[in-house]
């Protein structure tokens, strides 16, 4: 297979990149200059784009590259990749869910306590050495908080197995009620949001769940509410959050994603009630792993004429 | 204040006031209509004399947070019989001297366990995921400048050791069982009521672990229990919570593995020397450090409250108490 051309257009991870070099022949397209000349000279040998949350296939790239046979995503959301115009170009499309669902909900439960907790906050006074002049602030308890999920995929699903464990009771919207789930269903998120004290955005990100959280549904989570987002950014209308969080219209916010990445809007990073990621629910050594084999598994299976593993289109 | 000589109240009974000058008076604001207070704080005696003269038929004394209750002290108050704890752990009070004079000792039970243990959970994901060191990254900005991020550990399949299976260690169990951990224990004695698998030594249960969560209380024999040998048998990718007491991990010891990266990561809530913690620990980024703050939640303080004006009263209608500490 080391003949198959493979366009990566960032860089991700180096195992994914080693292991993929040792079976293909791949393009990294940050190395290249000038990406309209790149595209001239490689673009016919191209049949396989390796993307991430951050970079995957729009329409454009997608048309540049006639003989483009799979986009294998080293991530579970594939809003970065144009599905229709892959649909319409007979193009398979790969992510990688399951192996990374744990590490997400972890770090959804890890954002919760450290916004309740306000364990960011402590270690920046203990650092400063301001313990020692002694005063304390109380904060605020997890252990039987309400919880909404936004989302009752595999992730939200995590999520509400952990909290469970806290004594949470859950709560969660997604477009239609699940049958097989015990847990609270509301049919609006402004109907979550006002019967929640943490609301967790877990979905897709897709046309209709762009700016999911608005400021209605800040309101309703409001003045005691914590949002986490460990979907994507643009779920979320940032400047409305950046907006009530500075008014103190809502308690706090833990966000390991954003509208514009690696952009975090300045005005957070004064506040304490905020605890801000660099995108890493995914970003254990061992979830990397298995997702950068994932996507060598999906473009093995791909070119051998196998089933796809984890098959979007 | 209590008026304490008030002929209203003089039918209430008497309790004295063991506390540091910069503990707020919220629970005496509770107590003050139940009982007569007695405060040396609210005298210019000193301590000795004030007690020796108004405290002498004193049966009941209050221990308002970690205000240190010293065998000097106790033999002051002849008439002493129950000492109301309102912390988890009562290593701050003289337990030998109460055993030997017959006193009941009573401490906060189970009103913080949840708390604690929600943040042992919460140190221990902070450690492994980076969480405060992520946020220190992008606050400073160095997630434009620079891009990619450290990778963490994941949580999944860890095998967690826990140090002390009381209230706190039970509920730090059953709270990592859903992100699928695998549980074993150390305690002074093996527990026939409960399945995770049990270790006599600390060492090794150590050995057997990849993550340590400190959970006991902090004895005489529990004192460095968390030692150079026990951290070695952890290994380098380990990690150490602790959220019982400082004195419980050799904490010289653990500095020098952390710099040594002879050790993965520490969470740490208490420190050998608070409020004073060891400069070099601020350098490091796999480290987290809480201020003590386990327990301060609203809803933990308000119930310690209520358990401990519980106590004083079963205490005074000689009903029985509790949340009496085992004293062996």
């Amino acid at each position: 297979m080391d003949s198959i051309g493979v366009l990566m257009p960032i860089h991700m991870n180096s195992y994914l990149e080693q292991e993929l070099q040792k079976r293909f022949n791949v393009f990294k397209l940050w190395t290249f200059p000038n990406k309209t000349l790149f595209l001239k000279e490689h673009s016919s040998s191209i049949r396989a784009i390796v993307g991430n949350a951050a970079a995957g296939a729009d329409a454009e790239t997608i048309e540049a590259l006639p003989n483009l046979e799979i986009v294998s995503s080293f991530s579970v959301g594939i809003d970065k990749v144009d599905l229709n115009k892959c649909r319409e170009k007979g193009i398979r499309v790969t992510n990688t869910p399951d192996v990374l669902t744990d590490d997400v909900a972890d770090l959804a439960i890890g954002l919760i306590l450290a916004v309740l907790r306000r364990l960011c906050e402590g270690d920046r006074y203990v650092r400063s050495g301001k313990w020692k002049k002694g005063d304390y602030k109380l904060n605020t308890k997890f252990t039987g908080k309400r919880v909404g999920i936004i989302g009752m995929g595999r992730i939200g699903k995590a999520v509400a197995k952990r909290a469970e464990a806290f004594s949470c009771p859950i709560s969660y919207y997604t477009r239609s009620e699940k049958g097989d789930l015990e847990y609270k269903y509301y049919p609006s998120v402004v109907e979550l949001a006002s019967n929640c004290d943490i609301l967790v955005v877990a979905c897709p990100l897709i046309e209709e769940t762009r700016h999911i959280i608005n400021r209605e549904v800040i309101d309703a989570l409001g003045q005691k509410g914590v949002l986490i987002n460990i979907g994507r950014g643009p779920h979320v209308d940032e400047p409305e959050l950046v907006k009530a969080l500075v008014e103190g219209r809502l308690g706090g916010a833990g966000l390991d994603v954003y509208e514009n990445e690696p952009e975090v809007p300045e005005e957070l990073f004064g506040l304490e009630n905020v605890v801000l990621l660099p995108h890493v629910g995914s970003g254990t050594v061992e979830t990397r792993t298995a997702m950068a084999d994932l996507v060598i598994n999906n473009l093995e299976a791909h070119f051998l004429k196998k089933p796809l593993l984890t098959p979007v289109v | 204040m209590a008026d304490q000589a008030g002929s209203e109240t003089n039918h209430l009974p008497l309790i004295l006031v063991h506390r540091l000058p910069s503990f707020d008076l919220a629970l005496t604001n509770i107590l003050q209509t139940h009982f007569r207070i007695l405060d040396p704080l609210h005298s210019s005696q000193p301590l000795d004399s004030f007690l020796t003269s108004h405290a002498q038929s004193v049966r009941a004394l209050i221990v308002y947070a970690l205000s240190p209750l010293t065998a000097d002290t106790i033999r002051l108050l002849p008439s002493l019989e129950v000492v109301v704890g309102t912390s988890a752990g009562v290593d701050h009070i003289d337990i030998s001297e109460c055993r030997n004079r017959g006193i009941t000792v009573t401490n906060a039970g189970d009103a913080f366990a949840e708390d604690v243990a929600d943040c042992a959970v919460a140190l221990l994901i902070d450690v492994l995921r980076r969480v405060s060191a992520g946020d220190r990254y992008v606050r400073s900005g160095l997630w434009r400048l620079r891009g990619e991020y450290t990778l963490g550990s994941k949580l999944g399949g860890k095998r967690v050791g826990i140090v002390g299976l009381g209230r706190i260690g039970s509920q730090v169990a059953q709270r990592l069982m859903a992100f699928g951990c695998i549980i074993a224990y150390n305690s002074r004695k093996k527990k026939s009521s409960v399945q995770y698998p049990y270790y006599a030594k600390v060492c090794d249960l150590a050995t057997n672990s990849d993550i340590l969560m400190v959970c006991c209380s902090l004895t005489s024999e529990t004192h460095h229990l968390i030692n150079k040998e026990v951290m070695k048998a952890l290994g380098k990718e380990g990690v150490i919570v602790n959220v019982g007491r400082g004195g419980l991990v050799d904490e010289q010891e653990l500095i020098q593995l952390l710099t040594r990266e002879e050790i993965g990561g520490a969470g740490l809530d208490v420190f050998e020397e608070e409020p004073d913690v060891p400069g070099e620990l601020f350098a490091l980024d796999n480290v987290v450090l809480s201020p003590h703050k386990a327990v301060l939640t609203p809803e933990s303080i308000e119930a310690v409250f209520q358990l401990s004006l519980a106590n004083l009263k079963c205490f005074f209608s000689n009903e029985p108490l509790r949340s009496v500490v085992q004293q062996e």
